[in-house]
């Protein structure tokens, strides 16, 4: 019996098909790179995925304008975060709400940690970009 | 107003003026970057998923990550940037080349250069472009906007959504969506096949179950003062299915019907377009037909991959710095748009450099075969395991590859898939 999966770890997206081999093993064929094969494995045994979003920045002479909602448009108001490495799917919810619930203070530096060994899965969350005050 | 020189001046600072600024500056000239927003990166700041990087940077990145790796590359140049900058007129036939700019900073600002490289980007089709008929009410966003509105600004534009067109950024924001707590009803594509790309149909629709209608047409947007759900018409056989119409109810309307490169500036610049890809008709030095006016990036033809960007637009900074030096083609070749082939840029191949090709198919195919032509003899043909027209294809011809057309009188290239 043969599944058909494809592989997302990278934009090529190749068209995986996995033979489940009678010692339990996998077989996968029609990847590009390695990395396809990790990916079968992952996707059919425990699944994750990177998770990315972003959190409110507060700028420490702006609070009150922030407080109310008044940064007006144009301007960035929010900090972009990332997980370390992906992430089990069943927790991204989770993840995702705890990510929500930060709040980072300017100037901030690209790859700051902001949530180390999240509930001790080794991932921590970083910050996406620099921001000046 | 203020003036000053610079041997080149780069329009744009997305990733691709970034990466042909550095180049320019490498070779020793004279260098300036104008961009319109606060900040360099372009459109990579809004896009905060992963994806960006596994070329450039042998990394997975996210959008802002790369902006800011391409960025760092600027330091200890001489590159002059002036952010919050628009160029809103250019004189390019007269030597030196003006450039008239609105700038934060200095009001009118006059540049005056011997080249320009145009790396304007893209923008977004609209409701207008697409001609959905019904109401006008509010409630409707381009995907690009809302991704600016939720990812930078911190605004959610609405709660219950459907977006129209399967195009990556569509995609991308049913994702963004759904995890900032939105429900996403539908994603709805005229087309037979989506026009993103793979992994965001599982990424971004399958992870969430979020269903894709492909073969159907948005036939009304509902609403008065604010939209309250949109009409989906399947096709079968080519013909809209009236009596299978449905409702689905939502708020907001998004939609992710392409991109056009941004050309307002070059077309009154005297930039003649290549109609197949809304960009500059471009050589084999990537030089439009306005002498020293080169073109790379999204504003040249609409990339999916921001490493290919970069990438093509180090070698238009390369070869503008070349140009810059005296040095001209002596023997290029006219490419043509062979059977399948959407488009290809650049629209020239040099007979005696190794050239880099970017194409678009417009077929869906497993095993399919990319076949070059000069003067209709086959010089060359490679394998694709898998080709679809939302993955642009990369190809390289050679001096040995185009010795046929050495000598020949007007000679063609051709570039087909079967
Ligand atoms: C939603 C979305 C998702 C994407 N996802 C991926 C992905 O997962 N992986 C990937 O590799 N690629 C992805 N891409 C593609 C990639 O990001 C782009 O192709 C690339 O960043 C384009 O770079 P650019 O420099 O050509 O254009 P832009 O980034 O658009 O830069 C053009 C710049 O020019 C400026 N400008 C325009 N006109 C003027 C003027 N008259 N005066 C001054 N400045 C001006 C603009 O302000 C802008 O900053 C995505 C693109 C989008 C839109
Ligand atoms: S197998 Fe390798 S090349 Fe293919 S999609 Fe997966 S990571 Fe990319």
């Amino acid at each position: 019996m043969s599944e058909e999966l494809i592989c997302i770890t990278c934009p090529l997206g190749c068209h995986l098909t996995i033979e489940r081999r009678p010692d339990n093993t996998l077989g996968v064929s029609g990847n590009r790179c390695a990395r396809g094969v990790r990916y079968a494995c992952e996707e059919l045994l425990s699944p994750k995925r990177m998770v990315t979003a972003t959190v409110r920045i507060c700028r420490p002479f702006q609070a009150e304008a922030a407080a109310c909602g008044e940064t007006g448009l144009g301007s960035v108001a929010r900090l972009p975060v990332r997980t370390s490495q992906a992430y089990p799917k069943e927790g991204v919810a989770g993840l995702l709400a705890d990510i929500y619930r930060l709040e980072v203070t300017v100037p901030v530096k690209r790859g700051t940690v902001l949530l180390a060994d999240y509930k001790g899965s080794g991932i921590d969350i970083i910050a996406a970009r620099s921001l000046q005050v | 107003m203020k003036e000053m020189y610079f041997d080149a001046v780069v329009i744009g600072g997305g990733a691709a003026g970034m990466a042909a600024a550095q180049e320019l500056d490498q070779a020793g000239f004279s260098c300036a970057i104008i961009e319109r927003e606060e900040q360099l990166g372009g459109i990579l700041t809004q896009c905060i998923h992963n994806g960006f990087g596994l070329i450039e940077f042998k990394e997975e990145l996210t959008g802002p990550e790369f902006a800011e790796r391409v960025e760092e590359r600027l330091q200890g140049t001489t590159i002059r940037i002036f952010t919050a900058t628009t160029v809103m007129e250019m004189e390019t036939t007269a030597d030196p080349k003006l450039l008239y700019c609105y700038s934060a900073q200095w009001g009118i600002l006059r540049l005056s250069c011997r080249l320009v490289v145009l790396a304007m980007g893209c923008r977004e089709r609209n409701r207008g472009n697409i001609r959905i008929p019904g109401d006008r009410p509010a409630g409707v966003y381009t995907a690009g906007l809302a991704q600016r509105l939720v990812n930078i600004e911190g605004y959610v534009p609405g709660k219950d959504i459907v977006i129209i067109g399967s195009g990556d950024i569509g995609l991308i924001m049913a994702r963004r969506m759904s995890w900032v707590g939105c429900k996403v009803h539908a994603v709805v594509e005229i087309l037979p096949y989506p026009s993103g790309l793979t992994r965001n149909i599982v990424q971004c629709l399958n992870d969430f179950d979020i269903p894709l209608y492909l073969s159907h047409l948005t036939t009304n947007i509902i609403g008065r003062d604010r939209v309250e759900g949109v009409e989906i018409t399947p096709i079968e056989n080519g013909a809209l299915m009236h009596e299978k119409a449905f409702t689905i109810p939502c708020d907001t309307v998004l939609l992710s019907v392409g991109l056009v490169p941004e050309n307002e500036l070059s077309k009154v610049a005297g930039v003649e377009l290549n109609p197949m890809t809304n960009g500059p008709q471009v050589d084999s030095m990537l030089m439009t037909n306005v002498p020293g006016v080169f073109a790379c990036g999204n504003v040249l033809h609409v990339h999916d991959l921001v490493d290919y960007v970069v990438e093509e637009s180090r070698r238009a900074g390369a070869s503008a710095a070349q140009w810059l030096k005296g040095r001209r083609p002596q023997h290029e070749a006219r490419l043509k748009v062979g059977a399948n082939v959407r488009y290809v840029a650049p629209g020239r191949v040099d007979l005696q450099a190794d050239n880099k090709i970017y194409l678009r198919s417009l077929i869906v195919k497993n095993d399919a075969l990319l076949e070059v032509k000069v003067n209709s003899r086959v010089v060359k043909s490679q394998k694709k395991s898998h080709i679809q027209p939302s993955e642009m294809i990369e190809l390289h011809l050679s001096p040995k590859d185009l010795e046929a057309a050495i000598g020949a009188p007007d000679p063609l290239v051709e570039i087909a898939i079967n």
